[in-house]
């Protein structure tokens, strides 16, 4: 008994299956519960006023946007090495999950930059590798879609992400070069000093967990789809043969 | 029940609205897209059990 | 690998599209920015060194959905991929075939067009230093999302979105140190990462497309 027998289609669907419920309600707790604490249960920031709110959503969604990405890099080379479909298909389905934790981190960066740096945008290091990335994501998921062959597709995909990761990275430190950065250095550190004060720390790490579970839950939901779509996909050959 | 948000009300507010919209949105399509394949098959596999049968 | 490369060339120069179009291109796009800024010579000259190479980046995309695409479907990719030389180093021939007949004509038209845009005298070394150094990476990356988008319809608006982003170091680089050059500073920091990445980008390039061929060949 490994891991790699939930690489079996039907293991997969049968223990996703069950978990999920459970899942569900876990990420429905942590996520509304944090994003519910952050709103309503948090002082201002004596800088930034109730724009620290803001972050409350800001910060899980970077983190899980970037860490989405991370996960269909496992995935791909996953695919590529021991071809492994349900592992293909999960980076599939991640895909449009992480392109939407992307436009989140954006919009409300946006949204709390205009009042605290006086500008909507603002091409900072930072931001400008985050709209880069956010490109990855369209340039993957529009790969998936032209292609007609699933195996294929997986294999292209797969490649694309791995050559991704690498000039995403390489972007990350040549934006580094271009201009001053703007934005503030991490918020979270295992250095106590480091980080922001508790009253903060508490329902962000409560939002972060949802944002995690969230994502946890979606791929695997969508990527029971992806599975179903393939076996519809067979089916439809075995009976127009 | 709703905090004094000072000035940044809109801010705050547009910040948390645009989430919610974009996680529902990408939850929604989930679902969506989940329940028509899962008819789909559903429909698929009928249709090749009666075949088999006659 | 001197023959495939002789085809190549004189399969881009017979066609004339490779070569004289994607010239013609570089030339139509930084006339183009001045009408859209303004003749204001103080504002052209500072964004010069972005104009040129946005304009050769534009026109380096424009050939390549050509560069596998017409070999896989009339079978001579097949043909290629049986000969001894290995696949690697035959998108590496065309990559450098494709770099010879768009980046080398560009980077000779640059500084022809940056008189146009009257970009600072002291920063022309920087230029072609940087295009020289530069142009391949671009090439050698076009064979990657080329190889990538073989068989696809209309897939050239799909090579130009997997292919843009991955030209952001390369561009940012060189952009930069022409900038810097014309601004009187020294270019030679940012000149040493656009080598390091250029490289980088060509050592790695010929293996990746050669994976994504083999994956359409099986």
């Amino acid at each position: 008994m490994s891991l790699w027998e939930y690489a079996n289609p039907v293991k997969f669907m049968l223990l996703s299956g069950r978990i999920l419920p459970f899942l569900t309600g876990v990420t429905a707790f942590c996520l509304l519960g944090g994003l519910a604490t952050g709103f309503f249960d948090t002082p201002d920031d004596y800088r930034m006023g109730s724009t620290a709110k803001i972050l409350y959503v800001h910060v899980p969604a970077a983190m899980m946007a970037i860490n989405a990405w991370a996960m269909m890099f496992v995935a791909s080379l996953i695919w590529l090495i021991r071809r492994h479909h349900v592992s293909a298909l999960a980076a599939k389905a991640a895909a449009p999950i992480g392109a939407t934790f992307t436009l989140i981190a954006l919009i409300t960066g946006a949204i709390w930059g205009e009042p605290m740096w006086g500008s909507w945008w603002e091409w900072d290091p930072r931001l400008t590798s985050f709209l880069i990335l956010f490109l990855f994501y369209l340039g993957y998921i529009a790969l998936w879609q032209a292609i007609d062959d699933p195996d294929k597709a997986a294999d292209l995909t797969a490649i694309l992400c791995l050559i991704g990761s690498v000039f995403a990275l390489l972007s990350r430190y040549a934006v580094l070069f271009w201009s001053q950065g703007l934005h503030q250095g991490a918020s979270l550190s295992l250095d106590k000093d480091q980080h922001v004060a508790n009253v903060f720390y508490q329902p962000l790490l409560l939002s972060i967990a949802g944002f995690v579970l969230l994502f946890v839950t979606l791929v695997l939901f969508r990527t029971r789809s992806e599975i179903r779509a393939r076996r519809i996909r067979s089916l439809q050959m075995a009976t127009n043969a | 029940m709703m905090p004094d948000l000072g000035i940044y009300t809109t801010h705050v507010i547009a910040a948390y609205g645009a989430t919610a919209i974009l996680l529902a949105g990408i939850v929604a399509l989930s679902v969506l897209r989940s329940y028509r394949l899962g008819r789909d098959l559903e429909r698929l596999e009928k249709l090749r059990a009666s075949k088999s049968d006659g | 690998m001197i023959a495939l490369l002789k085809r190549e060339l004189t399969l881009a120069l017979r066609n004339g599209g490779g070569a004289g179009l994607g010239l013609a291109f570089f030339l139509i796009v930084t006339i183009l920015v001045p009408l859209g800024v303004g003749p204001d010579t103080a504002i052209l000259a500072k964004i010069a060194p972005g104009t040129l190479w946005i304009g050769a980046l534009l026109a380096c995309l424009l050939s390549l959905d050509r560069l596998f695409q017409p070999d896989f479907e009339d079978g001579t990719l097949d043909l290629l991929a049986l000969s001894p030389l290995p696949l690697e180093a035959i998108a590496a021939t065309k990559a450098l075939a494709h770099w010879l007949t768009t980046g080398l004509p560009l980077v000779i038209a640059a500084p022809i067009l940056a008189l146009t845009l009257h970009l600072p005298a002291q920063a022309y070394t920087t230029l072609i230093l940087s295009l020289l150094i530069g142009t391949p990476a671009l090439s050698f990356l076009g064979t990657i999302g080329a190889a990538l988008t073989i068989g696809i319809k209309r897939g050239g608006l799909l090579l130009s979105l997997l292919v843009l982003p991955l030209y952001v170091p390369t561009l940012i680089f060189s952009a930069r140190a022409v900038t810097l050059a014309a601004e009187g500073q020294s270019a030679t920091a940012a000149l040493l990462f656009l080598s390091a990445t250029s490289l980088f980008i060509l050592a790695l390039a010929p293996f990746t497309a050669a994976a994504t061929l083999r994956i359409h060949l099986n």
